[in-house]
């Protein structure tokens, strides 16, 4: 068993890169970070030979690469909190249903699930970004399309199995309606599963969005998202490599961060492991 | 005088294989069964003999495939949705696992209240009193309705289990192997709960079990169930004083005297049970009946017929 210790590394990272500078963004960033310094375009970051003004170094229209990333976090808490919320609402209650009511339900919600696995999530990003134009909510729409399968097949599991134990069928003898037992006896009972999902696909989501701005079918420009940043660089990998490289490192150590939390809140939850 | 629940023809068969086309599992063949108000019928047989698939057809967990099931004088099955409401008060279930007959994530107050919560309109105040007096009866502390059920041990957590169970004034108990997941030190004063209970509130048991010891001492009527059919009933004292079909005789005589020094030669059937996928023609006991008396025994399924005090379905019996 992995130690149940809180993880105060990928925690402390976390604050850092992540939830620290979404909150204070405004007050802690150097720079407007849409501010173009013309005359200071492509400037290395401070330990490179650059200036203390743009800490991490300048794009290629002179925007402070520090105040951009620390603005880009505020987008990806907010994408990724809203999308695993809707994605994991919008799953779990599909899983609860199909697992609970089974029959022709469960055969219809599996189905979706299947076919939302094998729809490659890009493709689909592609498809809506065509139809709608790049935006918020298409991103929005790809991150729950991609999600909420998992969280159905997850719970739908877990449900069928818990509908089948005797405190449910002494629910029912109780007379418990299927509401009540659905929302007192399983739901309770799925929900730590539904926790640590959500967190281990928190990871999941931003780098889906990093991957989708980076393709340019993400939140639209000159929003500062992290793989927005990324591509920005593209064509100065090898001249300005502190374009891609700072905004990269940001989304490793989220995602890094995330999934050592995750990892430590399935081990603190596991019923199996707490009854002991 | 008419039974309090009554079990008529009962049947429950499962399919098997894909789209349900492969053979049949006769899980429960034709069960005709009474309980009369205030006593304590027992079933007993082995496992997979069909006394789980029975209690949850009388519990309206499962829908018969054939026969009818009545409570009342009414068909379990096919309750307006008002009539359920009482039927749910009436009858209650004790589980046989207290570990998963509670849920982890309920507070003991919630777990024993279901039934007032799902079919009355009390405050929370009754409820919290109906609560404190149902976990006296069972001779837990009312402040301990606000523990979770992990704080509790297994004895404990089968009279939480009892007194969820009697929260609603119920008529008719089913307990389903009450006693089989405790250890032997808890049950007797279990055992001893269950009946005191009964002398005090008057509910009819039907108690499904396959421990004779347990039987024996709650048990005014007793049914011996083999593979989904009833081979005899009867007065209790009479089953397991004078056991008439050969199969109860086995059964009792498997079972370990009280007295070590009586002679008791025991019955050793030949072979298994057989499987419920392909239960035998005529007599299902036939082929491991050590009384076997000819080929009426492969031919014709002996009916229930009385003998004695009690009813018995055996060839030996039917002249």
């Amino acid at each position: 068993m992995a130690s149940s210790r809180l993880p105060v590394i990928p925690l402390a990272l976390l604050v850092l890169v992540l939830l620290g500078p979404a909150l204070l963004a405004d007050l802690i960033a150097p720079h407007d970070p849409y501010q173009s310094h013309l005359r200071n375009r492509l400037q290395p970051p401070v330990f490179a030979g650059g200036g203390w003004e743009f800490i991490l170094g300048t794009d290629r229209l002179g925007r402070c690469i520090l105040s951009r990333i620390l603005h880009g976090a505020r987008y990806a808490v907010a994408i990724s909190a809203v999308g695993i919320v809707l994605g994991a609402a919008l799953g779990s209650a599909l899983g609860l249903l199909a697992g609970y009511a089974r029959g022709w339900t469960d055969a219809v919600v599996m189905r979706l699930v299947d076919i939302s696995f094998a729809l490659p999530s890009v493709l689909l990003a592609l498809a809506l970004a065509v139809v709608f134009g790049p935006s918020f909510s298409a991103v929005l729409a790809v991150i729950v399309f991609v999600l909420w399968a998992s969280f159905a097949r997850q719970v739908r599991g877990e449900v069928l199995s818990l509908r089948e134990r005797d405190f449910v069928a002494r629910a029912r003898v109780a007379g418990a309606s299927h509401l009540r037992i659905l929302s007192r006896h399983i739901l309770p009972n799925v929900a730590n599963t539904i926790t640590v999902m959500a967190t281990l696909q928190l990871g999941v989501i931003i780098l889906l969005e990093a991957t989708l701005s980076f393709l340019g079918i993400g939140v639209p420009r000159p929003t500062p998202t992290w793989g927005l940043l990324v591509a920005d660089g593209r064509q100065f990998v090898v001249s300005a490599w502190w374009i891609s490289f700072f905004p990269g490192l940001a989304i490793l150590l989220s995602v890094l961060s995330i999934n050592l939390l995750g990892d430590w809140l399935r081990d603190r939850l596991d019923p199996r492991l707490q009854q002991v | 005088m008419t039974a309090l629940l009554e079990l008529s023809r009962l049947a429950r068969h499962f399919t098997t294989g894909l789209a349900g086309r492969g053979p049949f599992v006769r899980a429960l063949d034709g069960v005709d069964l009474q309980v009369q108000a205030g006593e304590t019928h027992a079933v007993i047989g082995e496992s997979g003999c069909g006394k789980t698939t029975m209690a949850r057809l009388i519990l309206n967990l499962d829908r018969p495939t054939a026969g009818k099931a009545c409570f009342d004088d009414q068909d379990i099955h096919a309750l307006s949705a008002k009539r359920l409401r009482w039927f749910r008060r009436d009858v209650q279930a004790v589980f046989q696992d207290p570990w998963a007959s509670l849920n982890p994530r309920m507070r003991v107050r919630d777990t024993v209240a279901e039934a007032l919560i799902a079919t009355t309109s009390l405050s929370r105040k009754e409820i919290d009193a109906r609560v404190a007096r149902a976990l006296e009866e069972v001779e837990l502390r009312p402040d301990q309705m606000r523990n979770f059920p992990h704080e509790f041990s297994g004895g404990q957590r089968q009279r939480i289990a009892i007194a969820s169970a009697l929260i609603s004034n119920p008529r008719l108990i089913i307990l389903d192997e009450p006693v089989s997941a405790l250890d032997v030190s808890i049950r007797a004063q279990i055992m001893n709960l269950l009946k005191d209970l009964q002398r005090d509130r008057g509910m009819a048991f039907l108690l499904i079990a396959h421990d004779l010891a347990t039987t024996r001492f709650l048990a005014d009527q007793v049914s011996v169930m083999y593979l989904g059919r009833i081979v005899e009933t009867g007065p209790a004292e009479e089953v397991f004083a004078t056991p008439r079909h050969p199969y109860t005789r086995a059964l009792i005589s498997a079972a370990l005297p009280s007295d070590p020094d009586t002679d008791s030669a025991e019955i050793i059937l030949k072979g298994e049970s057989p499987s419920p996928l392909s239960v035998p023609q005529g007599c299902p006991f036939h082929p491991r009946c050590p009384c076997f008396i000819g080929s009426i025994c492969e031919t014709d399924r002996p009916e229930l017929q009385s003998s004695g005090r009690s009813q018995v379905s055996c060839h030996l019996h039917s002249r």
